[in-house]
């Protein structure tokens, strides 16, 4: 009885640290699978956009998806209403979507760690009519491996990541990132 | 003495809900709550959206809002990461009974091997009152009766 004890404690110490070993080896896997998101758009490869499927800032029950979006090319902006670089580039970024909406491109802004009342303030006040989706715990943050705010992904008809930008964008980043995403077949 | 204890247990009846009814205050909550951007307590924080937390905080205290309330209110906008100790819940109750049933198997593995390495010692029986060894008795026999004799 006592060796059968021992056995069974044994294989639950084994299973528990096994457990741990596992969990810590998804852990580092995940950060460096977005963070070499990054490295591989920086490479010239078009990996996959990650997933997501987000509420509509302020319509808990409206949500978008960005499968949703596939054959359209997509500038990811992700932002939050106490970010003072976001205020800089918001009204190119609307700017931006009023001149290319008409050839099949969204801007989709990504409001993430915000108050939503704030967020909406933000874009009361800023004009923003794009799409915008609100993820207040940024569990989209860390899939495209972003390390503050703004930051800016280009996505192309196929739902593939083609160029990325940290900080503010200027006209040119987002032009260029556009046809970038337009021409990528 | 019994009168005693029950003026004590009807005092203590009454000051709890006296005290779960006293308004929050900042502090109570700031150590109980993560900042979303860097992953430390609040009143670890000094970031943009720490400081709109607070500022968020102060004001539903000033409404009247309970400790809880105010927890609620910040999880459904942040989510349950805003908590700094996980609820007793669901996935989240495998981080408060982990660390325990941890303690209870090393505890366990610990007991076990230190009864099987006591009982593997070579004098073992000896102290532990099982007398002595057969041919040290039959030695110790001859010399007493050398001696008597």
């Amino acid at each position: 009885m006592a060796g059968r004890t021992r056995l069974v404690l044994q294989v639950a110490a084994v299973g528990v640290v096994a457990s741990l070993v596992g969990l810590l080896a998804w852990q580092v896997a995940t950060k460096e699978k977005s963070a070499g998101l990054v490295k591989a758009v920086a490479r010239g490869e078009t990996p996959a956009a990650p997933a997501f499927d987000l509420p509509v800032l302020g319509a808990k029950d409206d949500t978008i998806s960005l499968a949703s979006l596939r054959g359209k090319a997509v500038v990811l902006n992700f932002w939050a209403s106490w970010c003072e670089p976001c205020k800089e580039e918001a009204p190119l970024l609307e700017e931006v979507w009023q001149e290319y909406r008409a050839r099949d491109v969204v801007v989709l802004g990504v409001n993430a760690q915000d108050f939503t009342s704030d967020a909406r303030g933000f874009v009361e006040r800023y004009g923003m009519t794009y799409p915008v989706v609100h993820d207040g715990p940024g569990s989209s943050l860390g899939r495209y491996g972003l390390s503050g705010f703004p930051e800016t992904w280009w996505i192309d008809r196929q739902g593939r990541l083609v160029a990325y930008h940290q900080g503010p964008v200027e006209r040119e980043d987002v032009v260029r990132g556009i046809e970038r995403a337009l021409s990528s077949s | 003495m019994n009168r005693l204890l029950l003026l004590l247990v009807c005092a203590l009846a009454l000051a709890a809900p006296a005290a779960a009814a006293d308004p929050p205050t900042l502090a109570d909550l700031e150590d109980e709550l993560i900042c979303p951007t860097c992953d430390t307590t609040l009143e670890m924080s000094s970031s943009p959206i720490a400081d709109r937390m607070r500022a968020f905080i102060r004001e539903r205290i000033a409404a009247g809002d309970s400790k809880a309330e105010i927890k609620s209110e910040l999880v459904s906008q942040f989510g349950e990461g805003v908590l700094a100790a996980p609820p007793k819940r669901g996935f989240n109750l495998l981080a408060w009974l982990l660390p325990f049933a941890g303690l209870l198997l090393a505890g366990t593995v610990v007991t076990l091997g230190a009864r099987r390495w006591l009982a593997s010692r070579p004098d073992a029986g000896t102290r532990t009152g099982g007398g002595l060894d057969p041919a040290l008795e039959r030695r110790l026999d001859d010399e007493l009766e050398r001696f008597d004799g």
